[in-house]
């Protein structure tokens, strides 16, 4: 059962290709192949945060497009009311839009996280109605379904414009593959591991669940809030329908599905098949929300065939192969 | 001096009265048996003891100190593990991981470094060794058999050094071969100082291992003493074959 010695080097060795990659694409790649990768780069980020919660402890949150939406407008607001202008400026408040988010998460995960299971589910799905809602009411604040305006870059030509919002999120995709790794090797993660497999044991072994859930939830709305902010701030105008929108907080999910909960690289791997796709498909289809049904599709593939996701099934089979060898 | 003192408890769901005023006592360093019928309470007072379900009246006293309401989390660090009547371990963790989990870090600082520290990890695969499940470390606990999910779950909770150790019924559904093993896992553990209360069906693993039997019926001790005593007691005769 020793792993075969080049093996070991796999998973750092397609990482750094991989990040290298991705450090080269704007370098190399015209304007709308950068903004695919905007996107992509984006649910990379917001699948791997997801999976922090969802994956590791099990707990499904539906929600997450709630901190998605939370880090979006508090980016808005703040870099209106101190005057930001367009630019680099902007990016540097994003850092802030991860706090407040985190602030926010800690009273709804008090609430969530005296459910489990499918309540739990309902109890987020609830949550990030009510945001949507309170979004589109608080006129004062969010400027209602009217929209919130971001500061434009006045400097940035068309061919670049999309170049610095492609960094970024590669940053915060990069923070957040960090921050998941780090958790799952450490003390933390096992705990939280632990309490995916079975709370009440956990509990019973002296694992303080509730703080370890909690922090889960918090970081992983942090980098959720973070990432919304960056999305904010590209797409410049922010509504509550399109940044509280359930299919963002599905999507990460089911990237994550796709490519294994609970590993590292799964949610990497199910936004870099995913997102692409869907974008291409959006556009060769002209309707928008097409998409929808390859979504279902895939969905559906998922839980038949591979209820386990992508790289856990790989891992499995190579296993089973090395083991009969 | 008992290390766990039981006083008075009771726990009612709805219009049964599970624990009705029971009261029991476990001596420091005894393999303490609880025995009774099914439906008697045994199970319901292992999850009042730690946490899992809080008491209507009555007291738990660990120690010299009142544990009663606190959740499970802090029962056991306070000293005290339990194994529940299904062997649960973490199916998706290995073995080694599995041992693993109880064993404490001070501080955020420790939560946030290494789930395993060479130390930590040695101690694991001692603990293994101590159960014979040394071949098994880097498996996923879900491949084991039920017996040996059994002596996983045993080995987990004795990682972080218990005083008293509840069991629920641990001779329940494992072959007779590892039967033994598991008896003799116990005695080890007991001769190094731990304390056991070990609720069983089987009478020959209880009488063999338990030096103090006591008996539970109908939510309330009804007989205690040695397994001789309590064999010869006409109450314990009554309580199991209905008088």
């Amino acid at each position: 059962m020793r792993p075969r010695p080049g093996a070991r080097w796999l998973g750092p060795g397609a990482a750094t290709v991989l990040a290298l990659a991705a450090l080269a694409v704007p370098l190399v790649a015209d304007t709308s192949t950068v903004n695919v990768g905007v996107f992509t780069l984006m649910y990379v980020g917001l699948a791997t945060a997801w999976n922090v919660m969802g994956g590791y402890t099990g707990y499904i949150s539906l929600g997450h497009a709630g901190f998605f939406g939370i880090g979006a407008y508090t980016l808005g607001l703040f870099v209106n009311h101190l005057g930001v202008p367009g630019g680099y400026g902007p990016f540097l408040a994003v850092p802030i839009a991860g706090l407040v988010t985190a602030a926010l998460a800690v009273p709804v995960g008090w609430i969530a996280l005296r459910t489990r299971a499918a309540t739990f589910v309902i109890v987020t799905i609830a949550f990030m109605f009510m945001l949507q809602i309170l979004a589109t009411n608080l006129r004062g604040l969010t400027g209602g379904s009217q929209g919130l305006g971001f500061p434009t870059p006045q400097d940035w030509s068309p061919d670049f414009v999309d170049v610095p919002f492609y960094y970024a999120m590669l940053a915060l995709a990069a923070v957040g593959i960090a921050a998941s790794w780090w958790i799952r090797h450490s003390k933390l993660g096992l705990g939280l591991l632990a309490i995916r497999d079975d709370e009440d044991r956990a509990l019973s072994l002296g694992v303080p669940t509730w703080a370890f859930k909690m922090t889960a939830f918090v970081v992983s709305a942090a980098l959720v809030g973070m990432i919304g902010g960056v999305y904010g701030y590209y797409v410049t105008y922010v509504y509550p329908q399109f940044v509280v929108d359930p299919l963002v907080g599905l999507s990460m999910v089911l990237m994550a599905f796709l490519g294994g909960t609970g590993t590292i690289a799964g949610p990497v791997l199910g936004a870099l098949l995913l997102e692409p796709t869907q974008l291409e498909l959006a556009y060769f289809a002209g309707s928008a929300r097409l998409y929808l049904v390859l979504y279902a599709a895939v969905f559906l593939a998922v839980i038949l065939f591979l209820p386990r996701g992508v790289i856990p099934s790989i891992a499995e089979r190579l296993e089973a192969r090395r083991s009969a060898a | 001096m008992s290390l766990l003192e039981v006083s008075d408890l009771s726990k009612r769901f709805g219009g049964v009265v599970a624990v009705d005023g029971c009261s029991l006592a476990v001596a420091p360093g005894s393999i303490t048996g609880l025995i009774g019928p099914n439906g008697s309470g045994k199970t319901t007072l292992f999850d009042l003891v730690t946490g899992f379900l809080q008491p209507d009246a009555g007291e738990v006293r660990f120690e010299s100190r009142p544990i009663t309401g606190l959740p499970p989390d802090q029962v056991h660090r306070r000293g005290i593990g339990r194994t529940f009547q299904l062997a649960r371990v973490f199916p998706r963790l290995t073995v080694l991981e599995n041992v693993l989990v109880p064993v404490r870090r001070a501080g955020l600082l420790g939560l946030l470094s290494g789930a395993t520290t060479r130390g930590e990890v040695r101690r694991g695969h001692e603990m293994l060794e101590f159960l014979g499940l040394t071949h098994l470390a880097d498996q996923p606990a879900g491949r084991l058999s039920y017996g040996q999910r059994k002596l996983l779950e045993l080995g987990t909770v004795m990682m972080s050094r218990p005083r008293l150790v509840l069991l629920d019924e641990p001779a329940g559904g494992v072959n007779p071969g590892l039967l033994e093993s598991i008896a003799a896992r116990i005695r080890d553990l007991n001769a190094a100082g731990t304390t056991f209360l070990i609720v069983e069906h089987d009478m020959g693993f209880v009488m063999g291992l338990c030096g103090t039997v006591l008996v539970l019926d109908r939510g309330r001790t009804i007989a205690g003493g040695t397994p001789a005593e309590v064999r010869a007691d006409p109450a314990v005769l009554d309580a199991y074959l209905g008088a």
